[in-house]
């Protein structure tokens, strides 16, 4: 059976879900190890059991975050050696997608990143080219690194959950000597909204909402969903940069997403055509968006939107 | 300073993007400098000009691998502000993956500071066409250097560079020693337009071509025998085709809501 690495990168008090869908991932793959950086509480512990980790590795430096992703890529390549590890799993954010980079250089191993699923023998899916096609691709070399989506599989326990051991692994020395260092870090206020690459559900504003994203915050907190925007509204300063979604932004591939006030310039279907059903909102009848609409309201956004947040209160109630 | 710029050649996403062949590479008809290349351009032109530009012996180097067509990329560079050109070009790079392509680069910008050494190479945050992220960090791997990515503002002071970054939940400063690796975003800077005295000026600057044999690199560490990493198979999305389109008469909220609950959404 294969050896497969997981990744978790500061659990925290809990896994997220998505580290929860590596492990389910892995589990498909082969016997599963977890590398953790950060604090392991027992709860988080016991969870890694669960979902049928048989080792645990952690760094023995506890200064990693403080360096930009070379120590960590440097530790990860030090635990799959040791775990004798042929696929090794993280998840696809910005860091992620870094780690594996650097630790696929480390052991000259293929990296695929933007994963959407693994087959058994380790073939990888994904979508290229903002969508329009779906590939496969697979490593040629003994090890395999790949950045998996959230959202992908629906997280599941092992059937029979085990009592992983708990092991630390050096970083090397030389790891942290030519990192870029972290000098301070402030953080966001929080939203309360779901993160935009992982939401069920996207509403997006653009152009169209002539600086008041007030209607698109509203619809989306009637429906739990993440707020997105065009990079007209971004750069216009209307709402921070980090909701453009498009080609020069993020992609997003929710379950549905709402544009309103966004004519749908191919930039911005490149971040959302995979998303299962789109919903438009638009004044003007000729926008492109309305040709990828599966429900298309030609109209005035102002009052639909409103409209719509107040009917779904109504039957949420 | 002595600035390494990577620009790419990739397809005009403003047409369909097409994979073709055994390797299912893209095609690469109707390529542009790739968009996010020009912050990278731009960050590096205001690094010098800030060191008194050219005539204070800054170099901004703009490196492109690719096939002959990639030659419009450097050329735009070159109208754009860039004190010279260098296409690293070989039959044996086509299909290169992310592992393989930052194989070459690294000894390109090795070949290149043999004389007198690299401060900073700098990219931008993604290409357009296979959008991984993954070659600045595979480079700094390869070079041995700190990576600073995804910078929104850069300095460079003293042999340090500084950088900002903005993640969704924090924003961070970090630093780094020269030489480094930076890749920036889409929000550093305001790129400049090549102006008809930047156009002529390009005409007399020179671009070097590079062969694998120039930098040392084995055909057979490239291309899709070096690569890690194969597509096996490649298939075109159906296009997404209209749905219903109403016209909002009053009640085109109420409607959206009956949709949404219709396809279960609610």
């Amino acid at each position: 059976m294969a050896n497969v690495l997981v990744f978790i990168d500061n659990p925290g008090q809990a896994l997220k879900k998505s580290s929860l869908e590596l492990l389910t991932i892995a589990r498909s793959l082969g016997e599963t190890a977890v590398a953790v950086n950060g604090e392991l509480s027992d709860d988080v512990a016991g969870t890694l059991g669960a979902y049928g980790a048989a080792a645990v590795f952690r760094p023995s430096a506890a200064d990693l975050d403080d360096y930009l992703v070379a120590p960590k890529a440097a530790f990860l390549a030090a635990v799959a050696d040791k775990a004798g590890a042929t696929t090794v799993l993280l998840e696809n954010s910005p860091e992620g997608k870094e780690i594996a980079a650097r630790l696929g250089i480390r052991l000259s191993a293929g990296v695929i990143t933007d994963v959407v699923a693994v087959d058994a023998d380790g073939t990888a899916h994904k979508s290229v080219l903002a969508g329009s096609y779906t590939t496969t691709a697979k490593a040629t070399t003994p090890v395999t690194v790949l950045s998996v989506k959230a959202n992908t599989v629906e997280p599941q326990p092992a059937t029979a959950p085990g009592a992983p051991e708990t092991l630390t692994v050096d970083v090397p020395a030389e790891a942290t000597a030519a990192a870029a260092r972290i000098t301070s870090r402030e953080q966001k206020v929080a939203s309360g909204r779901p993160d935009l690459t992982d939401a069920r559900i996207v509403v997006a504003g653009g152009r169209g909402l002539d600086g008041d994203f007030g209607p698109v915050e509203e619809l989306a907190d009637a429906l739990g969903a993440a707020v997105g925007a065009s990079r007209a509204a971004t750069d216009a300063g209307w709402i921070s940069h980090d909701a453009q979604v498009g080609q020069t932004g993020k992609t997003v591939s929710p379950q549905l997403y709402i544009s309103a006030g966004i004519s749908g310039a191919i930039q911005q279907k490149a971040g959302m055509q995979t998303a299962k059903v789109i919903v438009a909102v638009n004044k003007d009848a000729e926008s492109p968006v309305f040709e990828i609409a599966d429900f298309g309201i030609v109209g005035d956004l102002f009052q639909v939107l409103p409209q719509a947040t107040e009917e779904i209160k109504k039957r949420k109630a | 300073m002595k600035i390494v710029v990577l620009v790419k050649h990739v397809p005009d996403a403003q047409f369909d993007r097409h994979l073709s062949g055994e390797g299912h590479t893209t095609d690469r008809d109707e390529s542009i400098l790739s968009e996010l290349d020009e912050y990278a351009l731009e960050a590096a032109l205001q690094l010098a000009e800030a060191r008194g530009g050219a005539k204070a012996g800054n170099k901004v180097i703009a490196l492109s691998m690719g096939p002959a067509g990639a030659v419009n990329a450097i050329k735009k560079s070159l109208q754009i502000g860039a004190t010279e050109g260098v296409h690293l070009t070989d039959g044996a790079l086509a299909g290169s993956d992310a592992a393989a392509t930052s194989l070459a680069l690294a000894a390109a910008v090795r070949h290149l500071g043999a004389d007198t050494p690299v401060d900073l190479v700098l990219t931008g945050m993604a290409s357009t066409d296979g959008e991984t992220s993954l070659v600045p960090a595979q480079l700094a791997e390869r070079l041995g250097l700190p990576q600073v990515t995804f910078a929104s503002s850069l300095e460079v002071d003293g042999g340090r560079v500084t950088a900002r970054r903005d993640a969704d939940t924090h924003s961070e400063t970090v630093e780094a020693s020269l030489p480094a690796v930076v890749s920036v975003t889409d929000q550093i800077n305001e790129p400049r337009y090549p102006n008809f005295k930047g156009i002529i000026a390009a005409k007399r600057k020179s671009i070097t071509t590079l062969s694998l044999a120039d930098i040392g690199v084995a055909s057979s560490q490239v291309g899709h025998t070096g690569s890690w990493t194969r597509v096996t198979a490649a298939e075109e999305r159906p296009p997404r085709t209209a749905g219903t389109i109403i016209t909002d008469e009053g009640d085109a909220g109420i409607q959206l809501v009956d949709f949404l609950a219709a396809q279960k959404l609610l």
